[in-house]
């Protein structure tokens, strides 16, 4: 097996939380609840999980959303810091690159600590996707189309997924049904044995016709869903198509946030080191199969660390849609169902609310990672629109060397 | 107007850790924060049916609690005043405050516990739902927490007078219900979590997620919250007869609401909830139905209409006011541009004769300011701020480019016609003059200038910081850009303006000056000066007639005495005494033996009054009489006049300007429910049931 290098500065990932996520429709449970607001309360909840952390301390904060406008507005790192209470002399920014902007705030505040630069920031995201429908706002360079930089197809995420069973004819709907058939299962069953509610913080929800409530689980999932049942759903992207509601994320409201520390300074704070970051990469690829992203970033992320796939013992793959999935998964020889991937089920499931979801990955690994203390190596990964993708490869920070392998 | 009607929404809440289901009610009106929720019937039925509804569930074990908690910024500010005033007989009034309890009690007597999560506002019938449920919590940025309805002629009738004394000790409570009303105050968060009234303080940030939390920790028993031990029955009553006390030297029985208050807290820490609540059924019932409580609606809804005043020109023809000038730098010109350099945030000069005086007014703001950041009212940079605004000069030229001028110098007329001749000379073309005179005539101050369609008064009151009134005086020549100009700085200011006349004394100093001017008049008949100062008692004014002298200054008082008889007649009456008074410098009053008590006129005073060769000496009830039929008097001349454009904007002035009670209604209420109205006047000031009980 081999061994990674490290940066020299080792990175901690301390700890992660994220919100119950909600269906992003006018019926939803954050319908009337702001984005920012959900931001704070989790921010909140993740301080308070480690008390021994002066918050003073904070270096910065980066949290990411793919529309930075209205209630995800200003700049997110600083305005929810303030409204959660953060010491004044504690920065923030906003961050954005589509899908993969809680992990870009990961990435790159770990990269700040990994230089000196920092000792401890939080990095998470946020995307209310019913106050902010994908690409409202966007005014896309006419120049993409006219010369054909980038074909009108590759701004719509669905008919890029379409572009992908295309281009694998052998990932067929079949097998996007089955796989998605299998996270909804998987998640159900990770709910039920407790694994996914530890790093769920309630919610306050207001609703003018309704009352305050309080969201504690999410909302999404479809339990008991089988490959009958979603067979016959209507294909929105393409007449005769294969992406349905069934094997894709459906559109989410949510947040999540991290807080990572150079290992030193978390071991002197008595902070617990979940993770280690070990080298992440990005990627592009063409624009119309911008599912097929974390192949490159994976295999550019694999190089760095100086590993194969072999030594990786858990995957977190955002399950935007299945067949972006499989196409990762047909790459790498893995099976549909490697029970390495996504143990406890992913986006299709319990949701993708965009530039959040690179954290939930992260906390579900390091949960995974604490569950499983001999595997070493993980690894986050996702699609990003307009073609690319991010790949985060994580230590294991619980893992326990063999004899074996303490000796090498 | 109609019921804006408050909903009562129930969603269920899961408790971490498998706590079971928490029944979350919201009462939420479907407006914002400006139009705050409150309690009226069909609401009331509204919360009724949903704690019937969750009790009935409580009852088949299907909740392990109950929580209660409002819309944003707010969780109820109190019952429905207006419905309350559409109550027309004792069984509806009582009926009223039952039909409250028997809402609000069940919070308290469910099988489950319940939780109020005080997220916003809590006044009066708002707060007294927190106060029947078993727990409560706060959210620690909330100032506005309280029992005001002894200030409105009622008491805590919805369990609050019971409830109250049992959570925060009698002593606390009795300062709750009775004396912080009395000072128009509330309580914080802190205050409240620190006495017992709330049992939990929570940010504001995640309030109801960590309320959530807490109450599971409660109902779990991890968090477990102590009630103070019930005080014996000897520190209970010497409590109310404290109160008692109090009520008598401040009140002296001009007003029921707090007797009534007192009443139901006497009866004991024995007493059970049962007779608690029919004791403030009864106390509720008969409050409803008196002429003060009608009265003292009328004043609330008046002084808050009063906010968007009547009478205002359009506000566009208003100018912008980048630098203000202050002529006088005595006491009130020191205050005036204190004000202006806080509130306007912009440069103001200052500007009088010799330099001693503009040092002494400049230092007076610099000593304020440093009280006040001392004291935390004011951060230090704000206050830094302020200090570097006013500039201090003896140079009239320096008002050169002002946009607002305003002087507050001796109130002698020429003194001020000069003033105002020498400002046109320097001041921008387009600067408005305005005057803080409190007896002159605004028009003859601008006659001789060439334009006095540019001068308004602006007349403030004595200490300018706290009185929130001011009265905006229009006079011959005034221009509407001039009166706008007005109207737009007070509302800047942070006061409420009234539109008044060109009529001498105005509104407030009228009334007032006329006031003493008859108490003096019948010392100089022959009746003892504390026989005149006790017998305004039943009033309720803020205190007796000759502290008011004290606090005006008897040389002021005087001066303004004169001018009016001069203007207006020999109903100011001449007072030699008075005269004496002044010239020996003598102090009217004897300290009062403690803070809160009213000081009493010192009966030596009257060795400056001469024996009349045949005196007249009235009792307290005569002497009462004669005063209110002179304000009578007054009032309805002050109406046909134009002084204001209704009675209702006298009683703003009386009450803003000189504090005078609710209960009253200001004074025209009071008028025409004793009957002065229709016998001097011959009409009264408002219908029946406008301002008083509705008719039989």
């Amino acid at each position: 097996m081999a061994h990674a290098t490290p940066p020299n500065r080792p990175v901690a990932f301390v700890d992660a939380v994220r919100s119950p996520f909600g269906k992003a429709k006018p019926d939803g449970l954050y319908a009337h609840t702001r984005a920012d607001d959900i931001a704070v309360t989790i921010l909140r909840d993740l301080l308070r999980r480690h008390p021994s952390l002066n918050p003073e301390l904070i270096d910065d904060v980066a949290i990411a959303a793919t529309t930075q406008s209205g209630d995800q507005g200003l700049t997110l790192g600083r305005t929810v810091g303030l409204l959660a209470g953060l010491p004044q002399q504690v920065p923030g920014f906003a961050i954005d690159r589509l899908c993969a902007g809680a992990m870009t705030a990961v990435t790159t505040t770990a990269s700040t600590i990994a230089a000196g630069f920092a000792d401890i920031t939080i990095a998470g995201g946020v995307e209310h996707m019913g106050h902010h429908p994908m690409g409202f706002d966007a005014d896309p360079n006419p120049r993409f189309v006219a010369e054909r930089i980038v074909s009108p197809d590759a701004l719509n995420m669905g008919v890029t997924a379409e572009n992908l069973h295309d281009r694998f004819p052998h990932l067929t709907k079949r097998r996007a049904d089955e796989y998605a058939v299998n996270s909804q299962a998987r998640y159900q069953a990770a709910w039920d044995a407790g694994h996914i509610q530890p790093s769920i913080v309630p919610v306050a929800l207001r609703d003018p016709q309704r009352g305050w409530g309080l969201a504690t689980r999410d909302e999404l999932a479809r339990p008991g869903t089988t490959v009958e049942s979603i067979a016959d759903l209507p294909t929105p992207f393409r007449a005769g198509g294969r992406v349905t509601a069934g094997n894709a994320s459906p559109l989410t409201d949510g947040a999540t946030m991290s807080l990572l520390a150079a290992e030193p300074v978390a071991r002197d704070l008595n902070l617990p080191v979940a993770m280690r970051l070990v080298t992440f990469a990005y990627a592009g690829v063409e624009p119309e199969i911008m599912g097929y992203g974390p192949v490159p970033s994976t295999l550019k992320a694999l190089a760095r660390a100086g590993l194969t796939m072999d030594d990786i013992g858990l995957i977190e793959i955002n399950e935007a849609f299945a067949v972006q999935v499989l196409a990762f998964l047909d790459h790498f020889g893995i099976k549909d169902d490697d029970p390495r991937v996504n143990p406890y089920g992913g986006a299709i499931a319990m949701g993708h609310p965009l530039a959040a979801s690179g954290v939930r990955l992260m906390s579900q690994l390091a949960s995974l990672f604490a569950a499983n203390p001999d595997v070493r190596y993980g690894m986050t990964t996702m699609c990003i629109g307009l073609g690319m993708g991010a790949t985060v490869i994580w230590e294991n920070g619980t893992f326990t060397a063999t004899e074996n392998e303490a000796t090498r | 107007m109609s019921e804006i009607v408050t909903h009562a929404y129930v969603r269920d809440i899961e408790l971490p850790q498998g706590g079971g289901t928490l029944a979350l009610i919201t009462l939420d009106n479907g407006e914002d924060h400006t139009r705050p929720t409150t309690l009226g019937e069909q609401g009331i039925a509204n919360m009724t049916q949903a704690m019937r509804t969750v009790a009935a569930r409580a009852d088949a074990g299907d909740i392990a609690a109950v929580g209660i908690t409002g819309k944003p910024h707010v969780f109820a500010a109190g019952a429905d005043l207006r419905g309350v005033t559409k109550v027309s007989s004792r069984e509806q009034a009582h009926a009223l405050g039952q039909t409250g309890h028997d809402a609000l009690r069940l919070l308290g007597e469910m099988p489950v516990p319940s939780f109020a999560f005080i997220n916003g506002v809590a006044l009066g019938g708002g707060l007294e739902v927190a106060l029947n449920c078993t727990y409560r919590t706060v959210a620690s940025n909330i100032r506005a927490l309280g029992l005001p309805e002894t200030g409105l002629g009622l008491i805590p009738g919805w369990g609050g007078a019971y409830l109250l004394p049992r959570l925060v000790g009698i002593e606390r409570a009795v300062d709750i219900i009775l004396h912080r009303p009395a000072q128009n105050k509330v309580c914080t968060a802190s205050e409240a979590a620190q006495w017992g009234m709330v049992d939990a303080l929570l940010d504001p940030a995640d309030f109801l997620e960590q309320s959530v939390i807490w109450a599971a920790q409660v109902l779990r028993g991890d968090v477990s919250v102590t009630r103070p031990s019930a005080p014996t029955t000897h520190e209970w009553e010497a409590a109310i007869t404290a109160a008692r006390r109090t009520l008598d030297a401040t009140l002296a029985g001009a007003r029921p609401a707090p007797y009534r208050a007192v009443d139901v807290m006497s009866l004991g820490p024995a007493a059970t909830r049962d007779e608690g609540f029919a004791a403030e059924d009864d106390a509720l019932a008969d409050l409803i139905m008196t002429e003060e409580f009608r009265a003292s609606i009328y004043a609330f809804h008046t002084v808050n209409a009063a906010k968007r005043p009547k009478g205002a020109p359009d506000q566009k023809l208003a100018h912008p006011i980048g630098r203000v000038g202050v002529v006088g730098a005595g006491l009130m010109a020191a205050q005036l541009a204190m004000l202006f350099a806080q509130k306007l945030e912009v440069p103001v000069v200052m500007r009088d004769l010799d330099e001693e005086r503009v040092v002494a007014g400049v230092n007076y703001i610099r000593s304020t300011v440093e009280r006040l950041v001392e004291r935390g009212t004011l951060s230090s940079p704000r206050g830094a701020a302020i200090i570097e605004r006013v500039r201090g000069t003896t140079q009239i030229a320096d008002f050169n480019d002002c946009d607002l001028i305003i002087e507050a110098v001796t109130e002698v007329m020429d003194v001020k016609k000069k003033v105002f001749a020498e400002l046109q000379d320097v001041a921008p073309e387009h600067a408005i003059f305005a005057t803080n005179t409190s007896a002159l005539s605004v028009t003859e101050m601008a006659a001789g200038l060439r334009s006095p369609e540019r001068v308004v008064g602006l007349h403030f009151f004595n200490p300018v910081a706290k009185m929130p009134l001011v009265e905006v005086i229009r006079a011959q020549h005034t221009s509407d850009e001039a009166l706008a100009t007005g109207f737009a700085v007070v509302k800047k200011l942070g006061k409420t303006a009234v539109l008044v006349a060109d009529r001498p004394g105005f509104v407030v100093n009228r009334l007032l000056v006329l006031l003493l001017g008859k108490i003096v008049e019948v010392v100089e008949q022959g009746t003892p000066v504390d026989v005149a100062d006790r017998a305004l008692a039943p009033l309720g004014l803020p205190m007796p007639p000759f502290a008011l002298f004290d606090l005006v200054g008897p040389a002021v008082g005087l001066h303004v005495l004169v001018s009016l008889r001069e203007n207006l007649g020999d109903r100011f009456p001449r007072s030699p005494g008075l005269h004496k008074i002044v010239d020996a410098h003598a102090r009217v009053i004897r300290e009062p033996e403690h803070r809160g008590i009213p000081a009493r006129v010192d009966p030596d005073i009257m060795q400056y009054f001469d024996s009349p060769s045949s005196p007249t000496v009235r009792t307290e009830q005569e002497v009462l009489d004669l005063v209110v039929e002179a304000l009578t008097h007054e009032v309805g001349l002050m109406l046909d006049e134009g002084v204001t454009q209704d009675a209702n904007d006298i009683d703003v002035c009386m009450i803003l300007g000189a504090g005078w009670p609710f209960a009253l209604g200001g004074i025209t209420p009071y008028l025409d429910r004793t009957g002065y109205s229709e016998r001097i006047t011959g009409t009264r000031f408002h219908p029946v049931g406008e301002a008083s009980l509705p008719p039989v």
